[in-house]
């Protein structure tokens, strides 16, 4: 019997991640970049490419750029242009995109991800500037596709990062550090389902010890993390049987279905793949002075590990949630601007640690979905520090709150939800359960402790869970 | 004197002193279009009833002094590559012909500002590519100097129809000449300014970084007038220069005295004209006569500009026309077979010969394993062509010259040789290659009755002393004015 | 004077697949002889020593044009859609794209 040793095959991994900017307007035009308008109502002769416009640089959109690049320690291309990509397709109105290749705002940046096995920087090629496509809609009806250009022009990055992750782990937390770092600077909301950040994984296998990289492939239509991962997983085991079978992988892009859990390719004879880029004639150089540098760089906001470090000092909250809260943007700025209105950090920290995080995962949301305001949270912790409400009304207050934003004061006013105080119409209701519950009045005479939970709890229940149980019992107690 | 010999100036100044009104003028501009167009074919589209009634409102605006700009009232002929909101813009090209624009080019919106009146659209090479206005796919404009010639291109509606009277000046737009060479053909003054002050905004992009509008006029006055009412810094141009020096008028004085001129002698090799030479030469004699001082220099580089040129224009053209794709706006072909198969058959359908060729050949030389060797190459040529100007300017406050090797050619004779063709241009290419204005200006006739054109090349925002030395030379020589209105 | 640089049927069926044209077999033969001689005749540049020259794609050092971050545009839709071949639902309207 011949024993075949299975080969040892490393995955090699690098990520080409767009991220659409945070800004107002395009980025060669004054059109709103606002999610949800009518088809083609966002849009002006630039970004629909009529004969005879021309583009003008949003300059919030550099300051973005180097703003990612410094966080990502880049070197920022202090004289750089834009070039032309040309490839037709319906979606790109002049059929060509406005990128850059040649001179790319930052380059050699790097990120340390953390992983089970160990820190480990993760180099960053380049970082460039580019304009978004407008979006395709298939019409089955009239069999034909149409064209909403309201996302043509939307201003992107694409953060290229060297082949440096070696698993769907490392990828994982390398888009996880990104997106964080893009958060606290404001740069983008970096929502993976919503496509304001889109991953497109290069990947290549190699025996394990070997120096060269194999043949890689490009995969496009990532819109989850768990996409990734099971593309990653999908795709190395696809390249290892071509490889085990003889057979020769082919350099491709490759569309990932996350559905059928398979890639296909992406090629067609009228795809030559070859961009003809040029310097954009339309377009001047962007020269980034020192001094302009210096000032971005002061503006940059405080980041997690000096976050972190000062909450440790200025609130009394445990370091797990200090971990979590920082983990995210969104997270933290929710706890700074609560805290703010309330000055109860240890109050604030509870509601997001406990009901926030099982809310958001039980619908399966992230932090940046949250909708619920500041004000709203410290009115709510308000109304249950002066038992307005209590505890139990309060979580059902905060569901209601985490759904629609709903203002906690008025609507327990609403509802009729408050906590009844006065002694008069609890003592009623508890001389009335005393009457009812016979049995339950002796066992408690008869030494049963136990007993006066029930009582308790059915004037609770006659009072509709507006009542304060500390009084409830006091009350049981005097009149039994 | 005849209202249609009035030039744009002229006009102006009677419609001010309420001597004439911009409908009378309008309605002379209309008959004389009635009466020789058939004959000339200059326009692509006129919007008669359009054009009336809005002579009435500038006529209201002018009476009660809202506007009392240097030329308005004045009728204005507008190239066809220049979008004109609610007015047809086709590029003399088949892929726009129902082209219907929903803004106005910056330049045609200065023109309206300043109360001029478009009264339609010339015709030109096809998207402006092209020597003789024989590329339109909308019929040939011919001479008004001898029918059976063109007109020069791409601009030669708009130098047609100044030169024929059907209108007081015109817009055109110089890539490589498109301007000046046409004005030369035609006996009329043409300028193309520096890169950067006029905006291209609402200019169909042949070669973005070529590209210039410039007045095509009846004379050097109307020329200063025309170009200080389109010059302007349009933040909708990024391009767009901030100047404050566009007062061009105020240039307008006979005075060349000790301004160095500089006669490039590779402009004077080969393939010159005789009768052209020594037209351009006598214009320099008058000049010096005048008080310049005049010599002879090697520019150098002549030749390799052409060929760069090519390589940049074809190359910006290829990926300009890109958007031409049948799905926006323009012509899509009658039947096809998916998205690819739509593209290829509306866009091969849609252009002519001549925007085919340069498309081919400008994405030939983006394409993958060409670049460095041809479009790089070409910008480096570029360069040094700067340089070479830039050495010339150290010395000489401008240079003179012929503005093409001969005066038109028949209808027919180009288009059969490109390379030919394109050495047509050898002597206005290389101001578009270095951004630099220069002005074409009639100096005389050769034997066979065609008017023979003089080109002054100027630095970088140097049009004042062009239009001086410009000036000077109208006023000095004889031999000079368009068809219809003064002799030569 | 022959031609230093052959065109291939192969390379101008591929410049076409890349600029979206379509020619004719005449057309095909004549755009192979044109730009065999354009190439033939920019091949001069090659005469010229270039090293060390920065290409110029700019005439004049005009940077750092911007807009500020501000909507300035309204609802164009009417406007940009007015010369559509195809429109529907307010949108363009073309050839089924594969997906």
């Amino acid at each position: 019997m011949v024993i075949k040793m299975a080969k040892q095959y490393e995955t090699v991994i690098g990520l080409e991640v767009h991220v659409e900017l945070a800004t107002k307007t395009k980025i060669f035009c004054g059109c709103s970049t606002a999610f949800g308008g009518a088809p083609n109502t966002h849009t002006c002769p630039v970004c629909t490419g009529m004969p005879g416009s021309l583009p003008v640089l949003n300059k919030k959109v550099l300051e973005y750029a180097v703003a990612v690049g410094l966080a990502t320690n880049c070197t920022i291309t202090q004289f750089c242009k834009f070039d032309r990509k040309n490839y037709f397709y319906p979606d790109n109105p002049q059929n060509y995109q406005i990128s850059q290749l040649y001179l790319p705002i930052c380059r050699n940046g790097s990120v340390e991800i953390e992983t089970e096995t160990g820190k480990k920087q993760v180099g960053i090629h380049e970082i460039h500037m580019e304009e978004d496509a407008g979006k395709l809609i298939h019409d089955e009806w009239e069999d034909c596709s149409l064209v909403d250009y309201n996302r043509s022009g939307v201003p992107l990055i694409e953060i290229v990062s060297e082949p440096d992750m070696r698993s769907a782990e490392e990828v994982i937390a390398y888009l996880e550090k990104l997106r964080m770092m893009i958060q606290y600077l404001g740069a983008s909301d970096c929502k993976l389902q919503e496509g304001s950040m889109r991953a497109d994984v290069n990947l290549s296998v190699r025996e394990a010890g070997t120096a060269e990289f194999g043949t890689r492939t490009e995969m496009k239509n990532l819109n989850s993390f768990r996409a990734i991962a099971n593309a990653i997983e999908g795709e190395r085991e696809r390249q290892i049987d071509l490889i085990e079978s003889g057979q020769k992988v082919v350099q491709e892009t490759r569309r990932w279905d996350d559905g059928k859990g398979e890639s296909y390719a992406m090629r067609s004879k009228e795809d030559a793949q070859d961009y003809r880029y040029f310097p954009d004639p339309d377009l001047v150089p962007v020269v980034v002075s020192d001094e302009w540098l210096a000032e971005i760089k002061a503006a940059q906001p405080e980041f997690r590990t000096e976050k972190m470090a000062r909450y440790k000092e200025e609130y009394d909250i445990p370091d797990y949630d200090i971990e979590i809260i920082t983990g995210t943007k969104r997270m933290a700025d929710l706890f700074e601007e609560t805290v703010k209105l309330c000055g109860q950090p240890k109050k604030v920290s509870n509601w997001l640690m406990v009901e926030t995080l099982r809310l958001l995962k039980e619908k399966e949301m992230e932090p940046e979905d949250i909708r619920f305001s500041p004000e709203h949270l410290a009115g709510l912790i308000r109304l249950t520090d002066e038992k307005v409400i209590n505890s139990t009304v309060a979580k059902e207050v905060f569901e209601v709150m985490f759904e629609n934003d709903t203002d906690p004061e008025k609507y327990v006013e609403e509802k009729g939800l408050k906590t009844v105080s006065d002694e008069g119409a609890l003592r009623k209701a508890v001389e009335d359960v005393i009457a009812a519950n016979p049995k339950s009045v002796e066992d408690y005479h008869n030494g049963k402790e136990k007993a006066i939970g029930f009582l308790v709890g059915q004037t609770m229940k006659a009072m509709k869970g507006k009542a304060e149980p500390g009084m409830v019992n006091r009350l049981l107690k005097e009149l039994l | 004197m005849e209202l249609r010999n009035m030039t744009a100036a002229g006009l102006a100044a009677k419609i001010k002193a309420k001597e004439v009104t911009v409908a009378e003028a309008a309605q002379e501009v209309l008959d004389c279009i009635e009466e020789k167009e058939s004959l000339y074919h200059c326009y692509v589209t006129v919007d008669k009833e359009a054009v009336l009634k809005k002579a009435e409102e500038i006529q209201q605006k002018i009476d009660c002094g809202e506007l009392d700009g240097l030329l308005a009232g004045v009728p204005v002929a507008v190239k066809d590559n220049l979008c004109t909101e609610g007015m047809r813009t086709t590029c003399s090209s088949k892929i726009l012909e129902n082209f219907v624009p929903t803004y106005s080019a910056e330049a045609v919106r200065n023109l309206e500002k300043a109360g001029m009146l478009v009264i339609g659209k010339t015709n030109m090479d096809e998207f402006a590519m092209g020597s003789t206005t024989e590329t339109s796919a909308f019929g040939v404009t011919r001479n008004p100097w001898d029918v059976e010639r063109v007109p020069g291109g791409s601009s030669g509606g708009s130098a047609a129809a100044v030169a024929a009277e059907e209108c007081f000046a015109a817009l055109g737009s110089d890539t490589g000449g498109s301007i000046r060479q046409p004005a030369s053909f035609c006996g009329v003054v043409g300028m193309k300014p520096t890169y950067g002050t006029v905006s291209r905004y609402g200019l169909i992009a042949y070669g973005s970084s070529l590209d210039q509008i410039g007045p095509i006029t009846k004379d050097v006055t109307d020329c200063a007038a025309l170009l200080e009412v389109i010059a302007s810094h349009d933040e909708k141009d990024s391009t767009s220069v901030r100047r404050e020096d566009t007062d061009f008028t105020s240039a307008l004085t006979e005075d060349v005295r000790g301004m160095k001129i500089g006669i490039p002698r590779d402009y004077f090799g080969d393939g010159l004209d005789a009768e052209v030479k020594e037209a351009v030469r006598r214009a320099a004699g008058v000049l010096e006569e005048k008080g310049a001082v005049v010599e002879e220099f090697d520019l150098s580089l002549v030749e390799y500009a052409i060929p760069a040129y090519y390589t940049i224009a074809a190359a910006e053209a290829s990926s300009n026309l890109e958007r031409f794709d049948g799905i926006k706006y323009g012509y899509r072909t009658a039947e096809y077979e998916g998205l690819h198969n739509m593209y290829k058959k509306s866009r091969s359908e849609g252009f002519g010969a001549e925007v085919k060729r340069r498309i081919m050949l400008g994405s030939f030389v983006l394409s993958s394993g060409y670049y460095d060797a041809y479009y790089l190459k070409a910008l480096k040529v570029k360069a040094l062509i700067k340089k070479a100007f830039d050495d010339a300017f150290a010395k000489y406050d401008i240079l003179l010259g012929p503005v093409a090797p001969t005066t038109a050619p028949k209808l027919g004779e180009s288009l059969a040789d490109p390379i030919k063709m394109y050495l047509g241009d050898i002597y206005t290419i290389s101001v578009n290659l270095a951004g630099l204005p220069a002005i074409s200006l009639p100096c005389g006739k050769d034997t066979k009755g065609m008017p023979i054109g003089l080109q002054l090349i100027g630095d970088c925002f140097q049009e004042k002393t062009l239009i001086r030395a410009a000036y000077t030379y109208e006023k000095a020589g004889k031999e000079h004015g368009y068809k219809d209105g003064k002799t030569i | 004077m022959g031609m230093a640089n052959i065109i291939s049927d192969e390379t101008i069926e591929y410049v076409g697949i890349l600029a979206k044209l379509e020619l004719s077999g005449e057309e095909k033969e004549a755009a192979k002889k044109d730009m065999g001689r354009m190439l033939d005749y920019i091949d001069q540049l090659g005469e010229l020593d270039t090293e060390g020259v920065e290409p110029m794609s700019h005439v004049f050092s005009v940077q750092n044009v911007f807009r500020e971050d501000v909507v300035t545009n309204g609802d164009m839709r009417e406007e940009i859609l007015k010369n559509a071949p195809g429109e529907k639902d307010g949108m363009f309207m073309v050839p089924r794209t594969f997906e």
